[in-house]
């Protein structure tokens, strides 16, 4: 008799949530502060606006994308990826193109958004350093982090080849022009990693993710580490000793995307189109220092000239960066990670 | 004579429908393992000689011979496996012993704590230990303070921190098992052996401990397959150096852009797994020591 009641009840709450709202969608991203910021920003403040229910979720990437829909279970309709593993996702097939009928991108960078992927953020792969340790004038180009008489300390890098070898090169002495041609081959990649193994017996931790290099910092685990800007501008935010530089860092950008077969399609375009406008974009600096997509976002005078410097995608800031390349990815990221390990694994 | 043979001929009907029976009450049993162990591990074998373009390919077990790092990996796994189930059966024999000399109610108590870490999830007790374990964690600085070293010394971030995390997610494991063995030890064969003039150490060694090998090495070999296919504590407490063989699983499921690169792995775990098995099998009377024997 009980079980019946709770039953009926459980079933009369999913109808209504399923017909009032009439609309949702159901999106994944990588979670931590980084989800917690574009939950703030563009999630809560976009479904509010216009009705759509916003189930989030976390998940590990496009290879849960892959066996969604090979399987031909997909329940994601919006999923946040970096713009190397949504091209790839996208060479397989994975993604729905975007309708850019109903997404406007009129103020869009160029680059930042393609048929299958639109940007939503632009961030840094950076050195970052424990002010305790250094000061505030810690390394200031990949030499200096690779220089371990000038900044003795135990350091932290990359688990994966994705952003890892960019600043090994420059290190060895390659313009950040010339990276990747240089890595164009594998005896180019080869010459990045023998630098990191140069370097490896300082190497305590390899990080293989986000939330696991801002925590090393807080807990003073390693005196210096690469990892992602706004995470680290975040930890600082909740007490780490922690700076970075963005001279020689790595330009990249987020991006959404739609699992091929996402059960609610339409209204992920719709979704998307919302959350790309400006008033939302705009928004994003105030929880974690990752720079808009959308051109106009600098226009509405939410975001100051004073956030704004401190933004990866600031002019002032792109101009010392690299933009990191796609297509590089695209053609040797396999090959490279396999060689990879076998530097991790020696 | 003719009776003889038909009450020869009914007992064998007999013993033939009552095997029949008994496979009849046993199918539920085999249609399970059928369809939760031998279709997938089947169809695992099968997607592993399947290449990128989705024909019949060996380039996942090529390259698996071309890259070093894959060596590597499966001596990391089967060495990490061998010093857990060595420290774990260290630490956990001498305590399965301890507590089954305990009066019972005391001895209960002692098993649930060993139990007790069962109720929290183990990635809470991995991230436990990288609090206690870091460099500027609890052991660290109150080892300090106290003086017994003046540096923080490194115990997490490699192997030590990955061994430290597993034997303690392991022991109860081992110690279950030893446990059980050693309670269903008559006590009095060790006043026999001491009464025929056997020192404690002797009647220890030739008379308790080889009763108790069946529950020791089920319990070994339980935690050493257990560790094979670790993944969330040495990802966790290894510091990305310890790389073991499901680590790499979840890599190349996220690389390349088939499943066969992923089986390929699963596959060579599962037999050299089964070779080890066997091996030990040859100097080891497995069912005997599982229990299984007359």
């Amino acid at each position: 008799m009980k079980t019946r009641t709770i039953l009926t009840i459980s079933a009369a709450v999913l109808a209504t949530g399923a017909f009032a709202q009439g609309k949702s969608v159901t999106i994944a991203s990588w979670g931590g502060s980084y989800q917690e910021a574009q939950s703030k920003a563009l999630f809560e403040p976009a479904a509010a606006n216009t009705g759509i229910e916003v189930k989030q979720e976390t998940y590990g990437g496009m290879s849960d994308v892959r066996l969604q829909v090979s399987s031909g279970q997909v329940t994601l309709d919006i999923v946040a990826s970096g713009s190397g593993s949504a091209a790839r996702a996208a060479a397989e097939g994975l993604l729905e193109k975007l309708d850019y009928n109903v997404i406007d991108v009129s103020t869009f960078y160029p680059g930042l958004y393609n048929d299958y992927c639109i940007g939503g953020d632009v961030f840094s792969t950076v050195y970052a350093w424990n002010t305790n340790t250094y000061g505030e004038n810690g390394p200031q180009s990949w030499a200096d982090f690779w220089d371990v008489e000038k900044f003795p300390g135990s350091r932290a890098y990359r688990g994966k080849v994705a952003g890892a070898l960019e600043g090994a090169l420059m290190a060895d002495g390659v313009a950040p022009a010339d990276v990747y041609s240089v890595l164009d081959s594998e005896e180019g990649i080869e010459r990045a990693i023998d630098k990191i193994r140069e370097l490896k017996p300082h190497i305590s931790v390899f990080w293989t993710s986000g939330a696991q290099h801002a925590q090393l910092m807080k807990d003073g685990e390693v005196d210096m580490t690469t990892g992602w800007n706004g995470r680290f501008d975040n930890a600082a935010k909740d007490g780490a000793k922690v700076a970075y530089s963005f001279n020689q860092a790595l330009l990249d950008y987020d991006c959404f995307a739609v699992p091929k077969g996402a059960p609610n399609r339409d209204t992920a375009m719709e979704f998307l189109n919302e959350i790309s406008k400006p008033e939302y974009q705009d928004d994003l600096p105030k929880y974690i220092t990752y720079g808009p997509t959308n051109k106009a976002a600098y226009e509405t005078g939410e975001i100051t000239a004073d956030v704004a410097a401190g933004l990866p995608s600031s002019p002032d800031n792109a101009a010392m960066q690299l933009p990191v390349s796609l297509d590089w990815y695209a053609k040797w990221e396999t090959i490279a990670a396999e060689m990879y390990q076998e530097m991790l694994t020696e | 004579m003719e009776a003889v043979r038909t009450n020869e001929l009914g007992l064998r009907r007999d013993e033939w429908l009552e095997r029949m029976k008994l496979f009849g009450l046993g199918s539920p049993a085999i249609l399970l393992i059928l369809v939760i162990l031998v279709i997938p591990v089947g169809w695992l074998f099968y997607v592993s000689f399947i290449g990128a373009d989705g024909t019949f390919s060996l380039e996942n077990y090529e390259r698996m011979l071309k890259r070093k790092s894959y060596a590597r990996i499966f001596q990391t796994t089967f060495e990490v496996s061998f010093l857990t189930t060595g420290l774990c059966i260290l630490i956990g024999y001498p305590l399965a012993y301890f507590i089954a000399g305990l009066p019972n109610r005391i001895a209960n108590l002692c098993l649930i704590t060993v139990l007790l870490p069962f109720w929290t999830s183990l990635l809470v007790r991995t991230y436990a230990w990288l609090v206690l374990l870091q460099k500027r964690g609890l052991v660290n600085e109150w080892a300090i303070s106290l003086g017994l070293w003046d540096e923080p010394i490194k115990i997490v971030h490699n192997m030590t921190g990955t061994l430290i995390g597993m034997v303690h997610i392991m022991l109860p494991f081992l110690i279950l098992p030893v446990y059980g063995a050693m309670k269903a030890i008559d006590r009095d064969l060790m006043k026999a052996a001491s009464n025929l003039g056997a020192s404690p150490r002797r009647a220890f060694w030739t008379v308790f401990f080889p009763l108790t090998l069946p529950g020791l090495f089920a319990g070994s070999l339980m935690v050493f397959i257990l560790c094979l296919g670790f993944f969330v504590t040495p990802a966790v407490l290894g510091g990305g150096k310890v790389i073991m063989v499901s680590m790499k699983i979840v890599s190349n499921i996220e690389l390349f852009v088939n499943w066969g690169a992923a089986s390929a792995l699963g596959v060579v775990l599962l037999v050299s797994t089964m070779v080890i098995l066997w091996i030990a099998s040859r100097f080891l009377n497995l069912e005997k020591m599982t229990g299984g024997g007359h």
